[in-house]
């Protein structure tokens, strides 16, 4: 009798279907209603934004794992989704070589130096959007005015304010916000604002995000938690002082918010694996975006909120530990 | 009809029609075929020979005794010779101490066993270990140190594939609640729960019928996977959470799989010891069957009477397909506890591709025993132990429900299958310093 002919491995011999590259692409997926409404309003911009971005991506992971002799690792789909979120994190109008270096600063500085997929503490389109941003305040806020798509590939960058913009121009040089200065809640929801290529039209990324929830791939921990303490902490700040900030609504809509509840502080790799901790990050997001907006000066504010969060998720993890089944409290 | 759940915990693809349906039949002994008998079938002392080489024994004859109190006696499945004592093929340990019987006649008779002493005596002289896998002995279990208020029968079986227990419950049926029946009036007990998972409707309507008469509650079980892990099924039907390393006493329960108590039954009444059981074999075979089979029994023998395999077998697990064994040879016997043998070909294989752990938290929410595995699994990669304890990675049920669920394809039940021999061996150590 022949043996040895048989494979042994670890118990268990079955596995659920869900493999790492599926999640990523699952993801993807999820980004098209957005990808879809970028173009929409961005056309060419857009396009180009989106082609480059997920190129240069993909090209320094290529470049990444070639020098350090390691495999190939295009195939998780990580270094795309890396792509893809980075442009949704940038003005339409971003000149190319702006792509290029946020595409090195994402997949080089912020993931592959720590080790690659997995190893990186910091959410690398955030890491990349926020060096932009403090190297290159100019062209990272070259917003565009949103021109339909089917008005023809327009080309002209008139420059305009994105509505967080304004409203934090209008309380510093008047003191209060000028609520008709202000886009509508439907452009804001569709997206017909300036602003990040992929932050505004609250509905597309909604859409998406349903989408992963009801795929199971992410919880519904991070977003409930990051925007309901935004909505709940404006919500305060507002009611006690209507001329100090928008509504909370507003807030919650605008300025990327759904974008970086749904798809950036939900990025596993950055956030924690407990759940009660993710409550926790979440509420972290949220207040972090409320303080910055609403007393600091910068408009926005989810960026930055999500990367020291991303600071305290080993502690998270640590300390929110659940006790085991039949542990005893010590 | 209490029901309290646990946390955690998978629904794998369950594959039970292939055999669901299809009654037990007994695999015939023909002369001349060969049984291995390993010492060691059950968790504790291997069982010591009593016979000798080329020696005539009969079914039943006791052929090793057990080694120690927590250790089980070891019977002979046929009528023959034996042909060696050394060493047999073992699931476990490759190969190991074991002895060898040559079938000479067919025959349904068996060497009964003497029925002095106490119950727990029968029991013990009878062989019986846990029929579901975990093959504790028997009358170890039966002899509480604590006072036990339930007796619970566990009749889950959460594991995908195997239909063994759900046909030995419609077939054996008053075996079982008379087995029960039997330990609760010996160790008065007051309560006798019967918890069947509820995608075996037929077994729950069948176990209803004597509910009143026969004393016991029936509670069906919701259908998730490690429903039957002990401390999962006390807590769903008792809502009793056993302390971390403490044993079901601790909390007055203890658990017997169906096929024990029906084990016990046969012992106590018609003084059999357990030289047989009911195997499922499944998965790419010509024809998947439920069969009867004499312990020692090859694999390759069982397969056989299933019409052989199906294309090229790549994996054989004996037990189920979460928690199951896998093994290298054909040759390896069915043991005690073997409650199934699972072949699988390429192409019924999983996507095994391994990618770095990305954190997405899926075993930390399909752990049953709230544990952190993601985390666990740095701390195994770094051989750092005494974090690993911290993480009470000692609190493992080792029921899979991590690795199932991981998209990387982390082997992370397996890190801490070998982690726990190493923290065990450290505990060990650091009591012999300080004693
Ligand atoms: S399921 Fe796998 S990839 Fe996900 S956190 Fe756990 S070990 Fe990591
Ligand atoms: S094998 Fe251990 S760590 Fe993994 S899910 Fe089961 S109990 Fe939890």
């Amino acid at each position: 009798m022949p043996d040895r002919k048989f494979l042994v491995t670890f118990s268990p011999h079955d596995r659920n279907p869900e493999t790492t590259d599926k999640v990523m692409l699952t993801v993807i997926i999820a980004m098209l209603p957005i990808i879809a409404n970028s173009v929409w309003y961005y056309g060419f911009y857009a396009i180009k934004g989106y082609v480059l971005t997920s190129l240069f991506c993909i090209g320094f992971e290529l470049l990444f794992n070639k020098i350090s002799g390691r495999p190939c690792s295009l195939k998780d789909n990580s270094a795309l989704l890396t792509g893809l979120l980075l442009a949704m994190n940038m003005p339409a109008a971003a000149p190319w070589w702006i792509m290029l270096v946020g595409s090195f600063v994402a997949i080089i500085i912020s993931k592959q130096v720590y080790g690659g997929l997995g190893q990186n503490p910091f959410n690398p389109a955030l890491v990349a959007r926020i060096f932009l941003l403090i190297a290159w305040p100019v062209e990272m806020t070259a917003w565009i005015q949103p021109t339909p798509i089917i008005r023809g590939f327009l080309f002209d960058t008139v420059s305009s304010a994105t509505p967080l913009g304004t409203m934090k121009s209008d309380l510093l040089a008047k003191g209060h916000v000028v609520t008709a200065n202000l886009a509508s809640y439907t452009d804001q929801l569709i997206g017909n604002v300036s602003g990040c290529m992929g932050g505004d039209g609250a509905i597309f990324v909604l859409i998406g995000g349903l989408f992963m929830m009801n795929r199971k791939v992410i919880s519904w921990h991070i977003p409930v938690s990051f925007i309901g303490s935004l909505f709940l902490f404006t919500g305060i700040v507002w009611a006690v002082n209507p001329a100090r900030t928008v509504d909370p609504f507003m807030h919650i809509i605008s300025g990327g918010v759904m974008l970086a509840a749904f798809f950036m502080a939900t990025d596993y790799v950055t956030s924690p694996v407990i759940k009660r901790a993710q409550i926790v990050f979440g509420i972290g997001c949220g207040l972090i975006t409320g303080i910055i907006r609403i007393y600091g000066s910068y408009p926005e504010g989810t960026g930055f909120a999500i990367l020291i969060m991303n600071a305290f998720v080993p502690l998270l993890d640590k300390y929110m530990r659940p006790l085991s089944f039949g542990e005893v409290k010590k | 009809m209490p029901f309290f759940g646990f946390k955690g915990g998978v629904h794998p693809d369950y594959n039970k029609s292939l055999t669901m349906e299809k009654p037990v039949e007994t695999l015939p002994v023909k002369p001349g075929d060969k049984y291995y008998l390993p010492l060691s079938q059950h968790i504790g002392a291997p069982a010591k020979p009593v016979v000798s080489k080329n020696q005539q024994v009969k079914t039943g004859e006791l052929i090793a005794e057990a080694g120690g109190f927590i250790s089980a006696c070891l019977h002979s499945p046929v009528n023959g010779k034996v042909v060696s004592i050394s060493h047999v093929v073992h699931p476990m340990a490759g190969r190991m101490e074991g002895i060898v019987i040559e079938a000479d006649e067919t025959n349904d008779e068996f060497v009964p066993i003497s029925d002095e002493g106490t119950f727990q005596q029968i029991v013990q002289r009878a062989g019986i270990t846990g029929m579901g896998g975990a093959t504790f002995p028997t009358h170890v279990k039966l002899s509480p140190p604590k006072e036990v208020d339930s007796l619970l029968i566990n009749g889950a079986e959460c594991e995908p594939y195997l239909t063994c227990d759900h046909r030995m419950m419609l077939e054996e049926t008053m075996k079982i609640i008379k087995g029960a029946v039997l330990i609760k009036e010996k160790l008065r007990i007051k309560n006798l729960i019967i918890a069947i998972e509820k995608n075996k409707p037929d077994a729950i309507k069948l176990f209803r019928k004597y509910e009143k008469e026969y004393g016991f509650e029936l509670v069906p079980l919701y259908v998730k996977y490690p429903q039957g892990g002990e401390k999962q099924l006390i807590k769903a039907c008792l809502n009793r959470v056993v302390p971390e390393g403490k044993l079901p006493v601790e909390v007055g329960v203890i658990v017997h799989n169906v096929g024990t108590a029906a084990a016990v039954y046969e012992a106590y009444t018609e003084r059999k010891p357990l030289y047989e059981r009911i195997v499922t074999v499944t998965g790419a075979v010509v024809n998947p069957k439920n069969l009867r089979v004499r312990v020692g029994t090859p694999i390759l023998t069982l397969v056989e009477a299933c019409g052989g395999f199906v294309g090229i077998p790549k994996k054989m697990v004996m037990g189920g397909p979460m928690m199951g064994m896998a093994v290298t040879s054909v040759e390896t016997p069915v043991m005690k506890g073997t409650s199934g043998i699972v072949v699988y070909r390429e192409e019924d294989m999983p996507n095994l591709t391994k990618y770095p752990c990305i954190r997405c938290g899926r075993c930390v929410d399909a752990c049953p025993m709230l544990l952190v595995p993601s985390i666990m699994d740095r701390f195994v990669k770094k051989e750092m132990y005494e974090a690993l304890e911290e993480h009470h990675v000692l609190n493992c049920i080792e029921c899979g429900c991590c690795s199932y669920v991981c998209p990387s394809r982390r082997t992370l039940v397996g890190g801490f299958k070998t982690s726990k021999r190493h923290i065990m061996q450290m505990i060990k150590e650091r009591g012999a310093k300080n004693a």
